[in-house]
Formats: C-alpha cells, structure tokens, sequence
C-alpha cells in the first residue's frame, strides 16, 4: 500500500499544520547541503531559485543553451488564483473545488487543496519580480476567464503569460547565480539516477556539446523536467521535451503514476501535411470571445463566409448550455472529434472545426463605439473597432495563425483541431513531492499529482510555481534535517562509477547498431501508434494491438536505428535518439495503463466505456485510485494502488450542461 | 491560400566546431511544399543526409512556435530571415519560389562564438542578466500583488519590452554587433515599474559593465536591431537606456 503521507488534520488545516511541524535546517547547516534541480521551467527555475535564496549549495541542469528557453515559456493564456479580485463569489474552496472537478475525480484532495490555498502567493510573488501582468486603467490587475470555471481568476499577460512568468523565475535563477548560490550547466542531460544505500545520491549528466559524462553529487535530486507529450511524435511540446530525466529514474524504482493520462487540447492549428514536425496551440483564452462551430450540412465545401448562421452548429453552445464554449478540455477535444468522424469537419482534411471571432468583433465594436461617444456608428466603424480590441487582446496569437496557416484570422475564423498538449501523469509524489526512491523529488508537470485525469487551463503554470516557490522549500527540509549528519559521496564511490559506466555502455551500444532507419521516423511511427490506438479513444482491442506494435518497434530500434556523427561532439541526433529509446518504453506503460482502466476519466477516454449521451463513464466502485507503477523488468511493471479519499468532495458524474 | 512545391538551392555554412574554420557547402533540396516550415525543410534535408551517410546540419531550435528564441539563423543576409517580425521557426516556405538559392549563415559575433554550424553560444545574454537584469527579491517577501497599482500604459510599455525573447538576432544584425536593444530591453522592462526602483541606477550601470565585458560592440544608431527584432522591441528602449546611464552615471554616490 502506497503512503501518501497525507497530514492528518481537516482538509484546510493539514498544510498549515504540517509547516508548523515539519523538520527545519539552520542557516549554517543549509550551506553543507547539495541539492540538484532538472530543468529550469516554472518549477525547476522556481526551485533552484528559492532554495538558493534560502541557502543551500544548487546546481541546475538543462538541456537548452539557457535556462529561459524552457517549454514553461510557451505557455500562452494565463495563470489561475483564488485572489477574488473581481468580487465574482471566488475562494480557495471555488478553486480546489472547480480543480477536482475539472480532473473528472481523480486527483488526491490534499494536494489540490495546498495548490488552491498557494495560489495567491504566487501572483504576489511574480508581481513583486515585476512580472508584467495585464491590468486595468485604475493599475489593478486584469483578469479573464477559462475552461471549466465560471469565475474570473485567471490573470495574465496577453497571450504570453508564460513568456513572462518564466522570466521572472529565470531573473530569480540567475540572480542566485550571480550570488554564488546556483551553479548551472545549460546543454547538459541528466542521464541516470545515482543511489546509495537506497537514497538518491546524485547524477549523471551528459554535456551536449563535448559529449563527456559527468558525475554530480547532491543530498536530494529534484526533477522538474516536464511533460512527455511527445511520445505522440506531433504534440504542442517543444521538440527537445522529453521523458528521459523521469524515466531513467522510474527504472531506478520511482514509480510512475497514471501514464495514460494525457490532455488533447482542443484549439491548435490542424496538420497541414507529412512534413509536420509540431502542433501549435492557439490559447484557450480564445474559447472567451471565439465561438465553435461546424456546418449542419455534411461535406459542407463552402467558404465560412458564404454559409448563414442558421446553417452553422455551434455545437459546444448547443451541447453543453451552461459552460458553452469554455467546457473542460476534455470534452471540448471530443466534441470536435465527435464532429468530425460524423462528416461535419472543415478544410481541405476535413478534420478540423472553425473558431470564429466575427461576433466578439461587433460586440467590442458597439462597447468601444459606445464608450467614445460614436452616434449611429456604421457597421464598417463598429467593425474597426471591434477589430482593434480583438488585436490588444489576442493579437500575438493572430499573427501566430497567419504566419503558420497563411490566412488571415481577422478576416476568416480560423481552423483548429485537438492535439496533444500536456500529460496529467508523471511520477507519482507523496504529499511531500518525493517520489518512491528517498531524496529523489518530482515537481511540476513532471509529477502525476494535482490534476487528476484532466487538467484545468492555467493551472499547469500555477503548480509549476507552487510546486517550486511554496512547496519543495518547506517539504525538503524535512528530509535534508536529517541529511546534516551525511558529508558528501566522493563522485568516486562505486555507484558513482557504475552509474557512468551504465550510460557509457548504452551510448556506445546505440552508436554501433549502425542500422537503416532514422531515429525521426522510429519516432514517427510510434507517435502513429499512440495518436491512433492510445490518443482522444482507446478501446481494450486497439491498446492490446498497440502493446504489441510498440514492443515490435522497440526490437527494430534496437536493431536497426541509424545514428550519425560520434560520440564526443555536438550530436543531436545521438541525443534524441536516447530521447526516442525512453519514449518506446514510455509507450508502452502508457497502453499497459489505459488498458488496465477499465473506465472513461477526464482525458482517458475508454470507447466502452460512456454514457448514452457519449460523456466519459467513470467507475468509482473499481477505479477511484492512482494507478503507481512499479518497473520490473523489460515489458514487466507491478500495479501499486493509491487509493482516493474523498473527504470534503461528493464525487458525481461531471456536468457542464 | 494557393500551395505549391518548390525545389531550391541552398547554401550553408558548415563549421566542425569553434577551433576549426568553415565554409559553405551547397545542397539541392527538391519537391519541399509551401506550407513547410523552414526548419522543416531542414528537417527533410537532415534526414536525407543521415540516409546518405552524410552530417546533418546542427541548428538550435526547440519550441517552434516563435518564443523560446533558440532558433537563429541568417538567412539571406538578415537575422531570421525575410519576414518582418518573425523567428525562423515560423518562417514557412511560401516565402521562397521555385529555383531560388537562399544562404544560411549562423549568428556572426565575437562574443557569440560558432559552437558547430549553425549553433553559436549565446550564454553572454545570461551573464548580462546575472549583472543586474532582476528585481531582488526573496520568495515569500512579497506584498498582496494589488498594494502596488501601476499605471496601464507603463504596465503596457513595460510589458513590451519584457517580450524580448533573448535570441540575438538584434546582434547579428548589428554592423557593430552591439547587444544594446537586448539590454535595454530588460533594463526598461524593470525601470517602468515600481518595483524595479530600488535597483534602477545600480542595474544599468553593471549591465553595461557586463555588456561591454562580454565584448559586444557600441551602437552607433543604425537601427538594424529594431528592424530585425522577431518581437518588434522598439529602438526607443536604447534612448531609454542612455538616459537610465547618463542619469544614474551623474547621480551615482560611488
């Protein structure tokens, strides 16, 4: 049985109660203590950064050639907090609340309570860096809305909310550089987990621009190495994202939790062909003024333009009445698949549906006109200004759309379709974000823990934060109080030594299969395999079949992969090629894990599993837990369960109608 | 929007790495469609490359949507390459037409030195970052967020410069391979705010120290910078930043 290491207490109690209690490390005991972060995005930046400032000796990895360039930094719409700025009936209870919700039951309350009850902080925290959040004409901070909630809480910086988070956090980070605090290695790769009478005793990293191996000792490891949504290939990730830091350390015995849990982000522009090498999201903070729609007609192949509105089906509007357009996520990507499998799609692939602006453009046009005093203004005036509003709010977002489809958005709705956007699992955390394996912690999207089977949108930046600012500081100490007594491994001890000489032999493996096939189109093929057998449905049959389709592409890798260059230079190839090798693994559990749900939550959408109305079916009686895998062996993993109590929440069928 | 397939040829430079000299190699690539993009059609050159037995191309990239700024090449002679206002992962090939030759060069600079190809170090942007370029203050210092109003447009103007992705295309564009709009960016996104108040005349003047440390060149008020910067960062930041020098030079108490 799995220890969540929950605090007793009522729900609203428990973190304060456990910060009043947890182990402290005094000032001079702090600067005797490593600690090593994997990657600096929001959680990882914001980790090395407050755990600098509090005194401990850091050293931060990243595989870019500079922290700021994290995926965190593409994040577009916002980041949500329970400041009830806006007097719309907000709290943290509202936010905790939505966040379950919006998770279809699935996360553990503890967490999300903490994250809820942080979330303030971390407005204060980033405006105090000068994060240059969005704000009214009184200097107060603006704030919109988003998916799943039906409260304004989401706060902002145009479409580049996370551009500018990052920022602030990198400012931090590098500050405690210039301090002496930090010691970075930008193009570095952690390679394998080091563990020492079984707690983790640091790294092994790879300098991508010698290709040497390096030793690193730390009395805690932190990974906050993101999502792995590119083992679909095509996703909104970035294309160095990658799974590799959290596998190598599953395969070290941290466990994994919920692999098959994966956001279809409904509004990202649709593939225009074989040559695609990533989807690019348009933010859901469109989904605030754009509307959805479809042709009623089947195989509709007029213009936009030319089809009236009473032969367009809006269909989020007419499905889920309440919520409208800013559904979940979840249920926004299958209504659009929904759409298009029946024949209603648009484009020249047809799968794709309109997000459409005209009437948000009339509407701020008449309240522009209207607050200058514009009498009778004509429909052409309305229109300008309507026009110019649209621009101040998403405008780097429409130009986004032009650049890549060619098309102008103001002009013609633009055409959007779900893609794979961020992965709900990740490994699994106790209460204090340490994963299975003692010392070794997890934060961020790396981690399985907050948003149970779907998250919320701009709510991947506020845990990013909260993991690395409010959390990690406080929970780590209580693990490093005990450490004081512990001097540093010499980088020399024997596991240190064979840990290297396991990614030695790997690299050297992998370089002498000198096969036929690129690693890109190894990689293609599986992201095929799990776009079509584990992505927006899943069926038992179709995750059998991909089980052993991955297990087949796996031998061929191993076989067959083509790598050039050599070992000891610059060599991105060999680089994504070990990338490539974690995400074939990776695929696998996933489908292991999808198969075992035998139930539809949140973004795991189960094709036996749903109501008459076609809404995900969960089965709390069977599967209200955290599925934790352990691995065993090759192909060989054993299912822990963490059981979900819900103390607070009365789970019920989600309801956005 | 009409598609099309082009064939091109393209020029680029090849460098083994920061020791060794380089040179420009030629590549046919053919059948590459218009709504690639132009890292794509790398990508397609790459792979053929390795079936060929050749080196592909290194070049930085990652996200791929025009943010991150790890993307830098040269491209005909301009940063990022003909559009206004663009990276070059969102540079798509209808841009080119069927038959052009188009050369691809790294960022050329001292203080940014040729790691391989296309990939130059630009970790000097961090170090002036290091120099100054944040607000000092500790997580868990900070007041309720809306105790501090700040004027729209300053939040705005502000918020504008902030925008600067840090990919150096404004150096590479600079005869002089100046880092002055990198700079002034930062220096006014944090000299609009109240925050930034505390540390405005310290801050100036050590990123400058840092800047010309680094070994990046003098402006001399061209204007290349503005008019290759992929996020339109405005070369009134530099007027700015002469002005936060000079004021902060007069005033200084050391």
């Amino acid at each position: 049985m799995l220890d969540a290491k929950i605090p007793a207490g009522p729900l609203d109690q428990k973190w304060t109660e456990y910060k009043g209690h947890c182990k402290l490390v005094n000032p001079a005991n702090k600067r005797k203590l490593e600690v090593i972060v994997i990657g600096t995005g929001l959680a990882g930046a914001s980790a090395a950064a407050a755990l600098g400032e509090l005194g401990y000796k850091v050293k931060a990895f990243c595989f870019q050639d500079s922290p700021r360039r994290a995926h965190s930094i593409a994040a577009q719409g916002g980041i949500n907090a329970a400041k009830n700025y806006q007097n719309d009936g907000d709290s943290v209870f509202r936010l905790f609340y939505d966040t379950i919700k919006g998770g279809d039951y699935r996360a553990r309350e503890s967490n999300v309570h903490r994250l809820a009850e942080v979330s303030a902080n971390i407005i204060d925290q980033c405006v105090a860096q000068g994060v240059p959040f969005a704000r009214e004409y009184g200097g107060l901070l603006s704030n919109r809305s988003f998916g799943g909630t039906q409260v304004q809480r989401t706060f902002y910086a145009a479409g580049q909310t996370g551009q500018q988070l990052l920022i602030g956090a990198y400012q931090a980070l590098e500050r405690q550089i210039a301090l002496g605090n930090v010691t970075m290695y930008s193009r570095h790769e952690m390679l394998e987990v080091v563990v020492i009478d079984g707690k983790t005793r640091g790294i092994i990293a790879r300098d991508l621009v010698t290709g040497e191996l390096e030793r690193h000792f730390g009395h805690a490891v932190l990974l906050c190495s993101g999502g792995y949504g590119n083992v679909f290939y095509l996703s909104t990730n970035a294309m160095g994202s990658n799974v590799t830091a959290a596998w190598k350390a599953h395969k070290k015995g941290a466990y994994f939790g919920n692999p098959c849990y994966t956001q279809i982000h409904p509004t990202c522009i649709p593939v225009s062909g074989d040559h695609q090498s990533k989807l690019t999201l348009m933010s859901e903070s469109l989904r605030n003024d754009g509307r959805i729609w479809v042709p009623k007609k089947k195989d509709d192949n007029r213009k936009a333009a030319d089809i009236p509105e009473e032969e367009r089906d809006y269909y989020l509007e007419r499905r889920y009445p309440a919520f409208g357009n800013l559904v979940p996520r979840d249920v926004a990507s299958r209504a659009a698949k929904e759409r298009c499998d029946a024949g209603y799609g648009v484009g020249t692939s047809k799968q794709a549906v309109y997000l459409d602006f005209a009437e948000a453009v009339i509407r701020y046009g008449k309240i522009e006109c209207g607050k200058q005093g514009i009498d009778n203004p004509s429909a052409a005036v309305i229109r300008q200004h309507g026009l110019d509003v649209v621009k101040e709010k998403y405008g780097n977002l429409f130009d986004m759309y032009d650049k890549i489809t060619g098309e102008n958005p103001y002009e013609m709705p633009m055409r959007i379709y779900p893609a794979v956007h961020y992965t709900m699992g990740g490994l699994w955390v106790d209460y204090e974000l340490q994963t299975t394996v003692p010392g070794l912690y997890c934060l961020g999207e790396a981690n399985f823990s907050d948003h149970g089977a779907n998250r919320l949108g701009a709510s991947a930046l506020m845990q990013g934060l909260a993991d690395g600012y409010f959390v990690i500081p406080y929970t780590i100490g209580n693990f490093l109080a005990d450490e004081i007594y512990n001097k540093p491994v010499s980088t020399d001890h024997e596991a240190f030594v064979q840990a290297e000489k396991e990614v030695s032999d790997r690299i050297n493996h992998l370089m002498n299969i000198k096969g036929k096939q690129t690693v890109e189109s190894l990689h293609k093929r599986l992201g095929k395999i799990m776009w079509e057998k584990c992505g927006m449905e899943r069926t038992a049959e179709g995750l059998t079949e991909a089980i052993e389709e991955i297990r087949q592409l796996k031998k061929e890798f191993w076989s067959d992969v083509k790598i050039p260059g050599s070992i000891s230079e610059f060599n991105p190839e060999l680089d994504k090629a070990g990338r490539v090798a974690d995400f074939i693994e990776l695929g696998e559990l996933m489908c292991i894990d999808a198969l075992n749900r035998n139930e539809s939550c949140g973004g795991h959408f189960r094709g036996e599993y749903q109501t008459p109305d076609g809404e995900a079916q969960r089965d709390d009686a069977n599967y209200m837990y955290v599925a934790a895998w352990q691995y065993k062996a090759e192909h060989e993993w054993e299912l822990h369960k963490e059981v979900l109590n819900y103390e607070v929440i009365k789970p019920t069928q989600r309801n956005y109608k | 929007m009409e598609h099309y397939n082009m064939n091109l040829t393209l020029k680029v430079w090849r460098q083994e790495d920061s020791q060794k000299k380089g040179n420009f190699e030629t590549y046919k690539v053919e059948n590459i469609s218009s709504e690639m993009s132009f890292l794509e059609m790398f990508d397609v050159l790459n792979e053929r490359l390795i079936q060929e037995n050749k080196e592909p191309i290194a070049f930085d990239h990652d996200c791929r949507e025009g943010i991150c700024g790890a993307c830098s090449m040269y491209i005909d002679g301009k940063p990022h390459g003909p559009w206004e206002q663009n990276t070059t992962c969102q540079l798509h090939m209808r841009a080119f037409k069927d038959g052009d030759t188009v050369v691809v060069e790294p960022w050329r600079a001292k203080a940014f030195p040729v790691i391989k190809d296309l990939v130059v170090d630009r970790t000097a942007f961090d170090r002036i970052i290091q120099a100054g370029g944040y607000i000092s203050v500790n997580t868990g210092n900070a007041v309720d967020a809306n105790a501090l109003p700040v004027e729209k447009a300053k939040a705005d103007e502000s918020f504008a410069s902030a925008a600067c992705i840090g990919c150096g295309a404004c150096v590479a564009a600079c005869k002089n391979s100046s880092a002055m709009l990198f700079v002034s960016a930062k220096v006014t996104h944090l000299a609009l705010l109240p925050q930034g108040g505390p540390e405005r005349k310290t801050r100036v003047v050590d990123m400058i120290a840092q800047m010309d440390k680094e070994g990046f060149g003098a402006c001399t008020s061209t204007g290349a910078c503005e008019a290759t910067c992929p996020k339109g960062i405005s070369i009134s930041n530099i007027a700015r930043l002469n002005k936060e020098f000079t004021l902060a030079s007069l005033l200084s108490e050391k």
